[in-house]
């Protein structure tokens, strides 16, 4: 049982990180009803600019600083170039445009920032502490307490966006229908700009707490592809829905690596490890046959 | 000028109906096909059959087969690599485990062994569409690699689920030298390329196509989503079976699971949108352009270094040849939607008009 529940953990924590990168998809999902397949590769290259500029000198206060202006550029200018000229295309362009977008700037980061594996160094000590693990037996360290803080605050930051300011509603709207949205008299490139920028700041997040545990490296982003189950999971629109699906995900694959392998061993013999690459893509298909819309999402009718 | 269709008079519904109703295109698809089939295996040189050739044209059938799903269907997929990779597995071990088995035999089952177990993976495209597709398609992909890693059954007992393909001989010719199976991938495309053709004329194509347009109202007019969307499941993962049995056992020769990755369906889909989604020629024209630039990247990239004295790595290349798949993937979905094949259309009508424009 103590196993079980050291591996539940370590599973919450992974599933943290996915929920990070899912929350950046749920951000622009919700405002521009894009699906940004190029979350992911922004991650990357947020995490790619902040070691870059720490190679090039910088210290890690203004390392950061830089990569949020730079993501911030890198949104405002996928909105310009990118998003404004293809408004009301159908979703599945966008969503392609987005699957161009990764590709640029899988290629771009490396090409400014150089390639090779590094770990960002947030000065935090990723070790077990000694009280908990005395106390309950279960390994957490600073490092994680320190993620999920992050994550905790992140989350009230944006919820508080979302609900309470003006550009929160617009966005809001915006989300609900491009159209209807403009002739109100919402600004529409303003907006996409605003939440491209936001999108970008999440993924800086994400890339620093993934950088420093993992090494920045080209691996983040096949990660960062499994925020995709855990948006099935949460639901596309919901904030909630991405944290909890993160958890889920997490948990149930680092389960599946740990308990699949030895009954399909006893079945078939020989070596099944790597099972959380596919399991969460699996779990999530079949969730997706019991409810289509998630956990948390909104249930869709369609009209003719 | 060159390309006028006065004077062709349709007489009939047959004549009607044709795939080439303008002579003009009926002597230009045979002058290419002669050209294809008699003057470039006189001609070219190994390296241009076994490097530019047959993977040109497997890729292009894989991409026919994605674009009877993305582009005719309208259900994207992320998973066509998994499904060349179960026809290229399914292919070697018919070959393996039925000594003597005819090779286009075993090719056609290996393809409905991949459209069996497309279908199985399309089955959720019944309740769900778009994304969330996508990301089913992606379970496809990771999930189909993982089990040709583990079960090692499918490479027979290869620890690393590496296949090495076996010879193979075709009425009796061995097919073993790069001009032959050229030829061989050659009439095996052409003839499924002009069975999808067919196909996306047809009533299914049609109703393909009235699913991807507007699924509710296609319920509405009477047809049957579920068999039409499973219907293109299967049909498109037949194709990239095939391919992927002709990749296998044609271009490479031996592969392992993890050649049948993530990025492999990421550069057929790139093929299809770049040339045309939703087009039979676009997965041709697509299938080549992604071929050729990087190897035209390979070729001028250090020559413009050089020139303007900037230090390119390999690395670099690469990197900047990503940059540049991905800059074009957004430039064609900005200018031209429909891609190459589209452009294609557009430079035909203007030359029928062509000296005397409105």
């Amino acid at each position: 049982m103590q196993f079980f529940f050291e591996v539940a953990v370590s599973g919450l924590l992974s599933g943290l990180m996915y929920s990070l990168v899912a929350l950046g998809f749920v951000l622009i999902y919700k405002a521009s009803g894009v699906f940004n397949f190029a979350q992911g590769a922004m991650v990357y290259f947020a995490a790619l600019a902040v070691v870059g500029l720490m190679d090039k000198g910088f210290p890690l206060w203004a390392a950061i600083l830089g990569a949020f202006v730079v993501m911030i550029m890198v949104g405002m200018a996928t909105e310009r170039l990118v998003l404004r000229r293809l408004v009301n295309q159908p979703p599945i362009t966008l969503f392609m445009a987005t699957i161009g977008l990764a590709f640029f700037l899988e290629g771009l980061g490396p090409l400014l920032f150089g390639s090779a594996v590094r770990a960002i160094d947030l000065g935090i000590v990723d070790e077990p502490i000694m009280a908990i693990m005395d106390s309950i037996g279960i390994g957490i360290s600073k490092f994680d307490l320190f993620a999920s803080g992050m994550v905790i605050v992140l989350v009230a930051l944006l919820a508080l966006f979302f609900q309470k300011t003006k550009v929160g509603r617009a966005l809001r709207a915006v989300a609900d229908d491009h159209q209807a949205a403009l002739s109100l008299g919402i600004p529409l490139q303003h907006i996409w700009a605003v939440v491209w920028g936001v999108a970008g700041f999440v993924a800086l997040v994400a890339g620093l707490l993934w950088g420093s545990r993992n090494g920045v490296q080209f691996a983040l982003t096949m990660t960062a592809l499994k925020a995709l189950p855990v948006l099935i999971l949460g639901g596309f629109t919901s904030i909630p829905g991405a944290i909890v699906g993160g958890l889920i995900i997490g948990v149930s694959e680092k389960l599946a690596e740990i308990y699949l392998p030895p009954v399909l061993q006893d079945l078939f013999g020989g070596n099944f490890g790597g099972i959380e690459g596919w399991f969460p893509y699996v779990f999530a298909l079949l969730f997706l046959l019991v409810r289509p819309e998630g956990l948390f999402g909104e249930r869709h009718i369609d009209r003719v | 000028m060159f390309y006028r269709e006065a004077g062709q008079f349709k007489t009939s519904y047959l004549a009607d109906s044709q795939i080439f109703p303008i002579r003009q295109d009926r002597i230009g698809m045979l002058l290419l096909l002669a050209l294809a089939f008699v003057v470039i295996p006189a001609l070219g040189s190994e390296y241009w059959f076994s490097a530019i050739l047959i993977p040109f044209l497997v890729f292009a059938l894989a991409a026919l087969g994605l674009n009877i799903l993305t582009g005719y269907a309208g259900q994207l997929s992320l998973g066509s690599a998994a499904f060349m990779a179960v026809g290229a597995y399914a292919a070697y071990n018919f070959q393996l485990r039925i000594p003597g088995m005819p090779i286009l035999l075993s090719f056609m089952l290996a393809g409905c062994c991949a459209a069996a177990v497309g279908v199985l993976f399309g089955l959720p495209s019944l309740r769900i569409k778009g994304f969330y597709l996508a990301v089913a398609t992606l379970a496809a992909q990771f999930f189909v690699v993982w089990v040709l890693t583990k079960f090692a059954w499918f490479s027979n007992d290869n620890s690393s689920g590496v296949i090495s393909t076996q010879k193979m001989a075709f009425c009796g010719i061995d097919i073993n030298t790069p001009v032959r199976k050229y030829l061989f991938v050659l009439g095996i495309v052409c003839i499924m390329a002009l069975l999808a053709k067919n196909l996306v004329r047809s009533s299914t194509g049609r109703a393909w196509m009235a699913v991807r347009d507007m699924d509710v109202a296609a319920e509405v007019i009477g047809i049957d989503l579920m068999r039409t969307k499973l219907q293109a499941f299967a049909v498109s993962s037949f194709f990239c079976g095939v391919a992927g049995a002709l990749y296998a056992f044609c271009y490479l020769g031996s592969v392992e699971p993890d050649g049948f990755a993530l990025d492999l369906s990421f550069r057929i889909l790139f093929m299809i949108i770049i040339g045309g989604v939703g087009s039979i020629l676009g997965a041709f024209l697509g299938s080549a352009f992604i071929l050729l630039l990087p190897i035209f990247l390979d070729h001028v990239l250090p020559a413009l270094a050089a020139l303007l004295h900037l230090p390119f790595t390999n690395a670099a290349v690469s990197h900047i040849q990503l940059m540049l798949f991905g800059a074009l993937i957004i430039f064609f979905l900005i200018v031209e939607p429909l891609g190459l094949a589209r452009l294609w259309q557009i430079g035909k009508e203007k030359l029928r008009l062509w000296p005397f424009p409105h």
